[in-house]
């Protein structure tokens, strides 16, 4: 094969999500009813062929392949591709599930499809258009996690942002959807222009555009000014994906306007392309290089500006979410502090795991495997929790709004509360559920990177007390649902909508986060273990108690002790 | 027949859990009010029964030891399991558990409006959680399980409970989460100071040697060898590993898990300013869920210290036990205060948890030379659930018959209710701890304890000012206690008037006398109180060994730190201080002897020309003679000892 073919390999699940949507758009528009009810299920197939072809043909599972195609390379993180595209892809297809039925609702289409008697009319019916937007905007994650080159990720972001504010606008007949669409474009625009410029700065402060060379050029000549100019406003802007302060003012509004499977949507998937963006431009100028540099720790203006929008982040998130009255409301304060849990994990990235313990026990002190395994359990848990928002409406047909909306749920639908109580409880971080071991994983991390011994070690012990407490103050919003979903008066006479493939979708993402808390989460364990481990480091022995029962002298460490202690004092 | 050994308690955990999602099966009977009820008490007496065989399996020649061991793996690559055993401490507080299930449950027919298999399904899996607590040798799977109670009884409260439920459902949850989230903080960074740690640092080698490590049996090393290789420096979660690498850790950072570990375990205890949350969610849970609360969830806080806090963190724990001491002290007295002006029955009973808690706590930080003060606080966390869990059934009942519980309201039920008020006796005076009964062994022990407290640099931990001034907090708890009886059980016959009799009236009248269903209610526990005040020794004896273990870090530190002491004022030579502990001073003639010897080495070391101690304005020629003659007499005495 031709070298051009060979890396083509690497596109196919993208180049299948893109043909899917192609065949959405055709089939939104078919003249057969059948086929435009049937849109959701090709866009579903679109992606399950794109997993099946990242899954068995693509290389990017295991990270095998040779250096030049690698993205990551510079930091020998090419696992987290594989992981990060098929963890968007599963958890797409659960937002699909979610969605469907969304566009059926709207006015006009309901009038473009029950034209009795009349011939279909296409310009009125844009069915096909909103499961298409949702197949380029999951592609446009996809493209994040591979991008080598600051070109490429900035289109990559914009594809993954562009047709949410469509969806937005169209997503509801209500004003109010237009009107988040259009907050929600202006301030993203605003965002792309910042970290545009932040790239812009990159490149004019090393000369190249693409990752690895730049990470080389910082390696020999250290951060400039300039280059340190251009990653803090990157990762500025960047902030608007995950709806981090100071680019989070959009949220609540947002999240409000848009109709529920929407809000799902982009509580999840402009989250996910951040954080593997992030992953990529911090990677840049820490975390160890290509030629087998040792694992350096972000530079320290960086750590403090992180560490203290992380802080400020999961504060302004739950105290808001505390005082909001309004469900979808109180859903993205809590999207946002739960960004700020994640940004305390990317803080730490892998150079804990790496000074921790040069040969074992990377495990729990990972920062990366740690964002990335809070980035599915989030995935998991917030998703299913509006998509039991979007199952009930109230008796006139309208979204629920408020907790008086929501009360009582349990008498009426014990089904739906039961679900909504598993993921409330999983974004509490409540024991046995997966937000359990996501937030036991970003805590453990941050402890291991207070031992790395440098000046800014302190920062780490104080943020974990911040998260903890900030994990209390959560617990009041929550529970807040849990319990007048479960003790309310049900006053409000809700009604299940009929919407069998919805309620799956999150009876589906609530079950995996009560698994994925008990013996199947290791698997998840496992291969966020692997997708963010530096290839170079050797892959942990397995505990067992060894074959040869001998005793054997005990590994001597014999600085380590001292060490962490100093560093903490 | 006998289950496989590591097999039985995951048996013992999952049998209410497996009961709870039988509730949730569709069956008809499940649906009436009395099916579920019958479905439960039956399910909750065959757990008992479990555990009853659980108990008769034990291994009661060696109960300090851990049987039933048992490893479940969860995330190994987190270092997660779920590993389990037994000892003494935990076998009496499952038996208290499984015990007092059937009996809420009995008890709990009439109160309990609406869904009666929602009520059961939780109830089970309180006790589920609850089970899983006690018999945890993880500090994960601790954490899992203690938090873990915390949503059955959310729901207990928000939805069973009365008046103000929600407030309390919420304020309940809210507090305690809080609370053990910094817990989980500590506990998290004792296991990553573990991962840090080397292998071969002999303090390590010391304390893995000083604790009693459970080995797997296909393992031919050593323990400590075990140890060093599978522990230390590795993310383990494993209760004992913990202790040793919290051992190692300095004073400061001891001190800060040990606050971290306090704030959990203090509030649910509940310790002084942390008790807040109680009085409200007593008031307003149901009868089963203030049983609960009181009887075991409460139990969860000072087992915790006792299992994690005090045999991880010795430094820490001898530094601040005067001071918990004082807390718990105040709290005593405090509550017991409180309690004097309540006019709501529950709400008094719920106040004097705070206060007898408090013995509890006190008698854990006693650290006597026997342990006395910590065996007694086990007995008196056994004793209390019992006693209080009768207490608030009794209430409860007084509530089905009357819809109120205001003491002005109600008085002379003796003559209407003899067997409820001879019950209600029986209760009253074991929580008054009238000898015979079970509060008495507890609070004595404590009480003995704290007075007998060990010395530290001189002083002793804790003393005989804390017992003397928390045997004001018994006198007091005599005082509201028998004043409620007098009250309510006594006096002029006086009913509140309330027109539906509900279901428990029979014929048609609400002051009847026990049912029979009541009796049985109430009668176990009457009769538990009975044999453990009459026959407490086989408890205690068999809670002494855990109990030495869990105290033997701190005692050993105590010996430590009275060896230094003595060096330090032996001065220069340290030729009187070579022996660990200071000699016992038994009369006022042997205190005279220790001031003066203190002096004399003073005089000794500055020989006459450079005199700056305070006392050596004294002249020499007074009494050198005389000093000399009791250094002497000193050395004989101390060859003696050796010899």
């Amino acid at each position: 094969m031709t070298s051009l073919l060979d890396k083509l390999v690497l596109l196919w699940p993208e180049i299948a999500m893109l043909i899917g949507a192609c065949v959405c758009l055709v089939t939104g528009l078919s003249g057969s009813q059948t086929l435009r009810k049937a849109t959701p299920g090709f866009a579903m197939l679109a992606l399950v062929a794109a997993a099946a072809l990242l899954r068995f043909v693509n290389p990017h599972h295991d990270a095998g392949y040779g250096s030049g195609v690698d993205p990551h390379h510079f930091m020998q993180l090419g696992g987290m591709v594989g992981f990060a595209k098929l963890a968007v892809l599963a958890i797409g297809l659960i937002l699909i599930m979610v969605a469907t039925g969304t566009p059926d609702a709207l006015k006009q289409i309901i009038a473009a499809d029950s034209a009795e008697g009349k011939a279909f009319e296409p310009g009125d019916c844009y069915r096909g258009e909103f499961y298409a937007f949702m197949l380029f905007s999951l592609t446009g994650v996809m493209l994040c996690a591979g991008a080598s080159d600051l070109v490429w990720l900035f289109l990559a972001l914009e594809l993954t942002s562009l047709p949410t504010y469509v969806m937005a606008a169209t997503s509801r007949d209500k004003p109010a959807a237009q009107e988040a669409a259009v907050k929600y474009f202006f301030l993203g625009a605003m965002s792309a222009a910042v970290f545009l410029f932040g790239f812009a700065l990159i490149y004019g402060a090393t000369g190249f555009t693409e990752f690895g060379p730049i990470a080389d050029h910082v390696q020999t000549v250290g951060v400039s000014p300039l280059m340190m100019m251009g990653v803090v406003l990157a990762v500025v802007g960047i902030c608007f994906k995950i709806a981090a302060v100071p680019m989070h003012f959009y949220t609540a509004d947002v999240y409000e306007g848009a109709a529920t499977p929407v809000t799902a949507f982009l509580a999840f998937v402009p989250k996910a392309a951040g954080f593997v963006s992030l992953i990529g431009i911090l990677g840049l100028v820490g975390w160890g290089h290509s030629n087998g540099g040792t694992a350096t720790e972000l530079p320290a203006a960086l750590v403090y500006l992180i560490a203290l929008i992380a802080v400020v982040t999961m504060t302004v998130g739950n105290v808001l979410g505390l005082m909001q009255q309004r469900i979808k409301r109180v859903l993205a304060y809590s999207s946002i502090a739960h960004s700020g849990y994640m940004l305390v994990g990317l803080l730490v990235g892998p150079v804990a795991a790496q000074a921790v313990s040069q040969t074992e026990d990377t495990l729990l002190s990972n920062g990366l495997a740690a964002v990335l395994f809070y980035l599915v359990a989030y995935g998991l848990s917030t998703v299913s929790s509006f998509a039991v928002i979007a199952c009930i409406s109230k008796p006139d047909g309208t979204e629920v709004e408020t907790y008086d909306d929501l009360a009582g749920i349990r008498l009426r639908h014990p089904f739906l509360a039961a679900v909504l109580l598993v993921s409330v409880i999983s974004l509490v971080g409540l024991p046995p559920l997966v937000g359990f071991l996501g937030k036991l994983y970003l805590i453990g991390s941050a402890y291991s990177a207070a031992s790395i011994g440098s000046a800014t070690a302190w920062v780490y012990p104080t943020i974990v007390v911040i998260m903890v407490l900030n994990s209390a103050i959560s617990a009041g919003y929550y529970l807040r649902i849990a319990s007048v979903a479960f003790f309310g008066e049900d006053k409000q006479q809700t009604v299940q909508l009929k919407l069998p493939v919805r309620m799956w979708g999150a009876t589906i993402a609530a079950v995996a986060a009560l698994l994925l808390g008990g013996l199947p989460g290791n698997l998840l364990v496992e291969s966020s273990r692997k997708a963010a481990e530096p290839k170079r480091a050797v892959t942990p022995p397995t505990r067992t108690v060894p074959d040869n029962p001998a005793p054997t002298e005990p590994k001597l460490r014999p600085d380590r002790v001292t060490d962490s202690v100093d560093a903490l004092r | 027949m006998q289950l496989p050994e590591h097999l039985t308690i995951p048996f013992q955990l999952i049998l209410p859990a497996l009961f709870a999602m039988g509730l949730l099966l569709p069956f008809k009977f499940l649906n009436t009010r009395k099916g579920a009820w019958i479905y439960s008490a039956t399910t909750s007496t065959i757990s008992f029964g479990f555990s009853l065989y659980v108990a008769y399996h034990f291994n009661w020649a060696d109960p300090g030891k851990l049987s039933y061991v048992g490893t479940i793996p969860w995330i190994p690559g987190f270092g997660l399991e779920f590993s389990y055993g037994l000892d003494s401490m935990s076998l009496w507080l499952v038996l208290l558990t499984t015990f007092l299930m059937p009996i809420v449950v009995l008890g709990s027919l009439v109160e309990v409006k609406g869904d009666m298999r929602t009520f059961h399904f939780w109830l089970h899996i309180l006790e589920a959680a609850l089970i899983g607590t006690f018999i945890a040798r993880d500090i994960i799977f601790f954490y899992v399980c203690f938090e873990f109670t915390l949503i059955p009884l959310f729901f207990l409260i928000g939805i069973f409970g009365h008046g103000e439920k929600l407030k309390a459902a919420k304020v309940f949850f809210y507090y305690t989460f809080t609370a053990s989230l910094l817990t989980m903080a500590g506990m998290l960074y004792v296991a990553w100071f573990n991962t840090t740690l080397d292998p071969a640092m002999p303090e390590l080698i010391a304390a893995y040697e000083t604790i009693d490590l459970d080995v797997p049996d296909d393992y031919t090393g050593t323990a400590t060898q075990y140890a060093q290789e599978t522990y230390a420096g590795h993310w383990t979660f494993n209760i004992k590993a913990l202790w040793a690498a919290g051992r190692v850790m300095p004073l400061h950072m001891q001190i800060l898990v040990m606050l971290s570990l306090l704030a959990g375990f203090g509030a649910k205890t509940p310790l002084f300013p942390f008790h807040t949350w109680l009085p409200l969610a007593h008031t307003e849970a149901p009868t089963a869920g203030s049983v609960d609360l009181a009887g075991l969830v409460l139990k969860l806080g000072p087992y915790g210290l006792l299992r994690l806090a005090i045999p991880m963190l010795p430094l820490a724990v001898l530094a601040i036990a005067p001071y918990l001491g004082a807390l718990a002290v105040f709290g005593v007295v405090y509550a017991a205060l409180v309690c004097w002006v309540q006019r709501d029955a529950k709400k008094l009973i719920a106040y004097s948890s705070v206060s007898h808690m408090g013995f509890c706590v006190l008698g854990l930080f006693a650290f006597d030379e026997g342990n006395i003060g910590a065996t007694g606080a086990m007995v008196y966390m056994i004793s209390h659930g019992l006693a209080t869990g009768g207490l608030f059934l009794c209430i409860g009942m007084l509530y089905d018959r009357f819809h109120t519980r205001e003491i002005e309201r109600m008085s002379g039920l003796a003559k209407i209710m003899p067997l409820w008020a001879f019950f209600f006796c029986v209760f009253i005076f074991a929580s008054v701890g009238l000898p015979g009964l079970n509060g008495f062994v507890g609070e004595f022990l404590t009480m003995l304890g704290t007075f007998n407290s060990q010395e530290v640099h001189g002083k002793p931990i804790l003393g005989p000012w804390y017992a003397i001034i928390a045997g004001t907090g018994v006198i007091l708890a005599a005082i509201y206690l028998l004043y409620l009886v007098g009250k309510i059980v006594f006096g002029p016959v006086l009913l509140p008037h309330w027109e539906d009799t509900g279901e428990t009236g029979i014929g048609g009248k609400h002051e009847h006398d026990l049912s029979y269903r009541e009796t049985m209610t109430v009668a176990p526990l009457a009769v538990a109180c009975l044999v453990i005040g009459l026959f407490p020794f086989p408890i205690l004896r068999s809670l002494e060994p855990s109990v030495e273990a869990m105290n033997k870090a701190v005692n050993a530190q105590i010996e430590v730190e009275n060896g230094e002491a003595v060096n330090e004022e032996a001065g220069v030579d340290g030729r009187i201080g070579m022996n660990a502990k200071p000699p016992r001073r038994q009369d006022a003639k042997e205190e005279a002897w220790w001031f003066e010897q203190q002096r004399s080495i003073d005089v000794h070391n500055s020989d006459g020309h450079n005199l700056q101690h305070r006392d050596a304005a004294v002249t020499l020629d007074d009494n050198h003679i005389a000093l000399l003659g009791y250094m002497l007499e000193y050395l004989q005495m101390q060859e003696e000892d050796t010899q």
